[in-house]
This record gives structure tokens, sequence and C-alpha cells, in this order.
């Protein structure tokens, strides 16, 4: 296998956020947060730097990495749309303003626009489900929405 | 004195624009010269009627909502200090029949106080359960909790009392309290709901619980979803730390418990709780085979109680008022009150916290007050995704775990989801099985090929594709699923596609033979 030297920033700032959480009890999925926070995605060249500092192999990290929705291989969009695709918004309507927002922005589920605007993602419940159809943009949650909120969400990211 | 203002800090009020609100009301308070202050409290759970602002008068506190922006003009104009009339004004709070018809205990601060205001908490009865608890031996608390018939509100119904003594008795120098803040069914949101609204009775509980059993960490396993819970949570866990409600001396008594709040990373089978303990432990949230339960083997190894976040909030109460007081709620087997989740496709959605045995009737016709889009009701789902879809037919059934189980459904965390007669079931039968397959943890293989298999499946009823056998196999397969899972997401996906099924066959025939019949 190609060797790559780690990019240096990223070894020295993962360092930094293992040697402050590993000795909780359970670090790893603190420690992934904290450098997705860092970077924005979890970028291969930290994992063998968690690895190490945590005593564990390098394909261990990388299991713990890929089973879950949250962390990203790369990084997002500048905004980050997660819609509701759970029950209780499907029953107000959430499959319709779904399909009408992949038609506005031209994304399908966990694409990010070529110009880096934007990346759309499908969550399963936001907690909002007496305000159905909600959605989180950019951590901020958005409730009650309707066709109009939509496209006003579409142009408002694009921008 | 300053007037009091109350505005909601709950995501679900400020998915509704409860910040901008409050914003703009600073803003004109402060232009108008007006001696008021604004409170960001917890929802009192009205949904419908967010951003509800509350004002407090002599006679009590005044509700006004679902309130705009554009509406603080004319509101301030017609006297919202003094709470006077206004056609958005819903008169006393107490008096809203949404709130009047419910027996608070759990959530008798949600909505009321300031959520990190520890005066607040204590004025309105906070730790008077938890100072009882200090002063007690381990046993008694157990045998209070066992009394008062509390069962686990996460969704499996286990007597909480129960798993509290196997931990008590179990060896161990390190014991552990892990809350299970992973909420991911959909129509459910007490737990977000208190963590926001109420922070401190759920790390009260959980110092209990440590009291009870021995253990003197714990930890709250809060989904990724919830980042305005994740926020409260960790302020009143810092507030509750430099009050001594958490550290070596809990209330100056010799009892030491501590804990902190964990983030999970977007997985609904770690709300499973071995699944949970995996995570927490910083691996894949693989399913772990049971025995040796958590009780026995948990975190780390360790004896560990898993309860849901509810479930500890409710501790609180029970050791304040007794067991008795909680128990002499509710019917048969399902004691005290149960927090009901009204959402979807409902004109009153919200938070309706009341005694079991209430029927599903009567919560969605009468309480939540029939659909929002005001077309018929077709199907409720109690219990999250894995619960059953119920026909009208149906709607006399009590809430009571039994009563939901003999009619092969599951009260789960009491969440309803209300769908209008738009609703296609086939649809909701294949989500079921798409959503099994996105979230299977992947370790048996019903569950992991079986989920996906069944997408297929109704695929080919909905194209008329050998109709008569696909359904056979579907039958087959959920049948397989049911009794092949290792756990209740492979194990219970055939509750929502089979009572889909059941109950709704017309939608489950090509579209050319349902044409064919009418
Ligand atoms: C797939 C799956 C998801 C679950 N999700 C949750 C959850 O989000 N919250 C919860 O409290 N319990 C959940 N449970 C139930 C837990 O495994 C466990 O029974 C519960 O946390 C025990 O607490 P309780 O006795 O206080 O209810 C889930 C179970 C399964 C099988
Ligand atoms: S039923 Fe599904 S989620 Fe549960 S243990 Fe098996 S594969 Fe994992
Ligand atoms: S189902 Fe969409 S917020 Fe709960």
């Amino acid at each position: 296998m190609e060797k790559r030297p780690l990019d240096a920033e990223i070894a020295s700032t993962t360092q930094a956020i293992v040697a402050r959480s590993k000795a909780l009890e359970g670090p790893l999925l603190t420690i992934l947060h904290d450098v997705q926070e860092a970077f924005g995605h979890v970028p291969q060249s930290a994992l063998p730097v968690i690895a190490e500092g945590l005593n564990l192999s390098r394909a261990e990290v990388h299991g713990v990495v890929s089973f879950y929705h949250d962390y990203r291989e790369a990084p997002a969009g500048r905004h980050v749309i997660k819609l509701c695709r759970a029950e209780a918004c499907q029953s107000m309507g959430g499959d319709e303003l779904a399909e009408r927002l992949m038609g506005l922005l031209g994304l399908d589920w966990h694409e990010t626009s070529a110009d880096g605007a934007v990346t759309l993602e499908p969550v399963y419940c936001l907690g909002l489900c007496a305000c159905a159809p909600a959605a989180m943009v950019d951590g901020e949650v958005l409730g009650r929405l309707d066709a109009d909120a939509v496209s006003e969400l579409a142009t408002v990211v694009r921008s | 004195m300053s007037v009091k203002i109350y505005i909601p800090g709950d995501s679900g009020a400020v998915a509704v624009g409860a910040d901008r609100l409050a914003a703009k009301l600073e803003t004109e308070l402060n232009k108008r010269d007006l001696d008021a202050r604004i409170i960001r409290n917890g929802s009192r759970g009205l949904y419908w009627l967010e951003p509800m602002v509350e004002v407090e008068t002599k006679s009590g506190r005044v509700a006004y909502g679902p309130v705009k922006p554009s509406d603080l003009d004319a509101l301030l104009d017609a006297g919202l200090l003094e709470g006077a009339e206004h056609p958005l004004s819903l008169g006393l709070t107490e008096e809203i029949p949404f709130l009047k018809r419910q027996t608070r205990l759990t959530f008798a601060r949600c909505g009321i106080t300031d959520p990190l205001s520890l005066e607040d908490y204590r004025a309105q009865g906070g730790l008077a359960g938890l100072t009882n608890a200090v002063a007690m031996p381990p046993e008694a608390i157990v045998a209070q909790v066992t009394e008062s018939g509390l069962r686990g509100r996460g969704g499996a119904g286990f007597p909480t009392g129960i798993k509290w003594k196997t931990v008590l008795e179990a060896d161990g120098a390190q014991k552990y309290i892990v809350c299970n803040a992973d909420e991911g069914d959909s129509g459910t949101f007490a737990d977000r709901m208190i963590m926001e609204g109420d922070p401190f009775v759920v790390i009260e509980g959980m110092v209990i619980a440590g009291i009870a059993t021995g253990a003197t960490k714990g930890y709250v396993y809060l989904r990724s979803e919830y980042p305005h819970a994740i926020n409260v949570m960790n302020r009143a866990v810092e507030i509750a730390r430099e009050n001594n409600i958490l550290g070596t001396s809990v209330l100056g008594s010799p009892h030491g418990f501590d804990m902190e709040i964990r983030v999970g990373a977007g997985a609904y089978v770690c709300g499973e709780e071995t699944a949970l303990l995996e995570s927490l432990e910083g691996r894949r949230g693989v399913v772990r085979a049971k025995p040796p339960l958590p009780a026995h083997k948990g975190f780390l190894g360790r004896p560990t109680v898993v309860n849901n976040v509810i479930s500890l909030a409710s501790v609180p109460i029970i050791m304040d008022k007794g067991a008795d007081f909680y128990r002499d709620f509710g019917m048969g087997r399902s004691r005290g009150t149960i927090p009901v989740q009204i959402a979807g496709n409902v004109k009153h959605g919200g938070l309706f916290e009341a005694a079991f045995g209430m029927t599903l009737g009567e919560l969605i016709d009468d309480i939540g007050g029939g659909t929002a889009t005001g077309r018929p009701v077709k199907a409720v789902q109690v219990g999250g995704p894995l619960g059953a879809y119920f026909p009208r037919e149906l709607f006399d059934t009590p809430f009571d775990y039994e009563a939901f189980a003999a009619r092969d459904g599951l009260i789960g965390h009491a969440g309803i989801v209300v769908f209008d007669d738009t609703a296609d079931m086939l649809k909701q039968a294949r989500f079921a099985f798409e959503f099994c397959a996105v979230e299977s943890c992947g370790k048996c293989t019903p569950c992991r090929i079986g989920s996906t298999r069944g997408v297929e499946v109704i695929d080919n009823i909905r194209d008329g594709i050998e109709p008569d056998k696909q359904v056979a196999l579907m039958s087959d397969l959920c049948n397989t699923m049911k009794f092949g899972s290792l756990c209740a997401l492979g194990g219970f996906t055939p509750y929502p596609v089979m009572s889909a099924f059941t109950h709704f066959p017309d939608d489950f025939r090509p579209a050319s033979m349902s044409q064919a019949a009418e």
C-alpha cells in the first residue's frame, strides 16, 4: 500500500482532541464528534492517529466511523439540509415536500451540489412530530413546512 | 416589579418561530420602555398553539397563541402585559381544556418554570424526592419504586423496581446508571421535551437510581438529532454539580454520584439497550445477545441500570408523594401516568399526560380533535416505527400495555401518529421494511436480509406480480423476522407491516385489481 504522509494539521489537531478525551470511559464517539466538528468530516488521515491514541486497530476505528450515519467521509456543503422522512412527517405530506426539494436542488439524498452550496440528507425524526413536516437546516429546527417554505429554503441555501 | 412573559425555548416552539418572536418582543419592550422580563420556559406541549406566549397576571398565567412576530404590536397595544383580551387570547393557561384534562405528574413543571433555574425547580417541588431518598436505605428506595408499579417507559414496559433490585444485588465495585435518551421513534418527543423543559428532574431521577443501586456514575446517551436538549442537559449538569446535587456528597449526604452527557451519532438501533452500551463504549452499535443482562454485565461489563428518560423522570414524584399515590393512577398492570404524544396529521398535536386507561379513540378524536387536514382518520400508528397501525375499529382499545398487546399492537414510548384517508398503507408497510433495512445493526440474517427482501416483495405486490404468492411470502418473511431476530428492530417490524395488511387489505391489491373491484 502506498504510504502517504499525514497531513500535519490533521494529525496535530486530532492528537490534541484524543489527548483531551482519552481518559473518558468509552471516548471514541466523543473524539469522532470533535474531529468532525474541527474538519467538517472525519478525514481518513485522522483514523491512524485516533487508533494509536486509543490503542485500537485502524480497522476498528474505521468500523465505528462507517457504522454511524452522522460521520462524513467528505466535507458537507456550506449548508446542510436534513429533511425528516419518518412517519409523522409522512402523514403531513413529507414525501411530496421531499420530492419538491430534491427537484428544486437537483439533488438526491446524501448528495452535495457541485458548487458546494448545499448537502441534502434524510433524517428519521427530529422530535418535532407535532409540528410536522420538519427539517433541520445548519442545526436550526424548522417545523410546519409547506411548499412555499421549501421553495424559500431552496432559494436561500443556493444564494 | 417587572411583568413576567413566557416564551418557550423548546425546540418544537423554536421550529415554528419562538426565537424570532422573543427577539422581536425584547426590542418592542425596550422601544416602548415597558417593564417586563422574558423567560424562556419549556413547552406546555400544546404544539398547535406554539409559539404560545404567557403573561403572569394577578389571576394567573394568561396565554396567547399561536403568536407571530407581526402580531406583537397589536398585542402590546391591546394590553398584553395586563393579560388583556385579544383575538389570540386563550384565557388562563391552566383552563385550556387540553391542559386541564391532564394529570401532570412527570411533566408537572414542564412549561411552567425556567428550565435552568434551580430556584424555580425547588419552588415547584423539585428535590423533595431526592431529599427523602438520601435518608433511606437503598432497599427501601427500590421497594418504593417497585410498589409504585412504575414500568419502563422506553418501550418494553419492564418493571423499573425489579431492574434496580437486580443491580443493587449484583456484585461490583463500580456500577452505572445509563439514561436512554435516544428517542428515535417517530411520533415521540416526550424525552426531548422533559430534557429541554425540566432537565433537573431527569438528573434527580438518575441520582436517586444511583443511590438505590449503589451506582456512583451516570451517563445520558442523548441522540445527536436533539442539539437543544444536549445544550440544556449539559448546562443543567454543571448547575447541579455546583449545587451539590451531583458530586461526592449529594445534598450533603455520604452518597456520591456524578454524571456525563454523551452524544449519539445517528443510529436508531442504538436506542436498544445493549447496542446503546456498545456505542457508549465507543464501538459499532451492534446488539449484544442476552444473557448476560445489562443489570449484571452492562457498561464496561459492570452492573448497569439502563432506563428511559421518562422512567427516570417519574421517580422523583414517587419518592416525594409515595408509591401509593402514583400507583392509584392507571388501570390493570399499567400504573401511574403516561405522557402520550399525539402527532402527525392531527389538529391538536402535543403532549398529553394522563393516567393509563383512556381509549385510543378518546385520545385521537376528543383530545387530538381529529386530523389537521379535516379529512377522516384512516389509521394511527402507536409505538413508533415498530408499532402496529390501528384502524378506527380498534379505537376502543384502552391505553394499557396488556390491552394493546392483546390486539397485536404495542404502546412503546406512547407516541401516536395519525394518518388521514389519503394514506396508502402499502406504502407505509414498505417504509417499515425500508427503515428496518437502513437501521439494522446487521447482526442477524432475518433482519439484515429479510428487511431488504421485504421491500422487494411489497414492490411486487404493488406491481401486481403474482400478488397472492407475494402476500404469502410477505407473511412468511414476517414470521421469520418475528421469531428469528435477536432484537425488536427485526422482531417487531412485522407489526406495522402485518397490521397494515390485516386492517387495510384493499391497499394491498394491485391497482388494476382494486379498480376492477370498484
Ligand atoms: C430497536 C430498538 C430501539 C429502542 N429505542 C429506545 C429508545 O430510543 N429509548 C428508550 O428508552 N428505549 C428504547 N428501546 C428499549 C430499550 O432497549 C430498553 O428497553 C429501555 O431503554 C429500558 O428502559 P426502561 O425500562 O426505562 O423503558 C429500544 C429498543 C429497541 C429494540
Ligand atoms: S434484529 Fe436487526 S437490529 Fe436487532 S440484532 Fe438482529 S440485525 Fe441487529
Ligand atoms: S417524524 Fe418527522 S419530526 Fe418526528
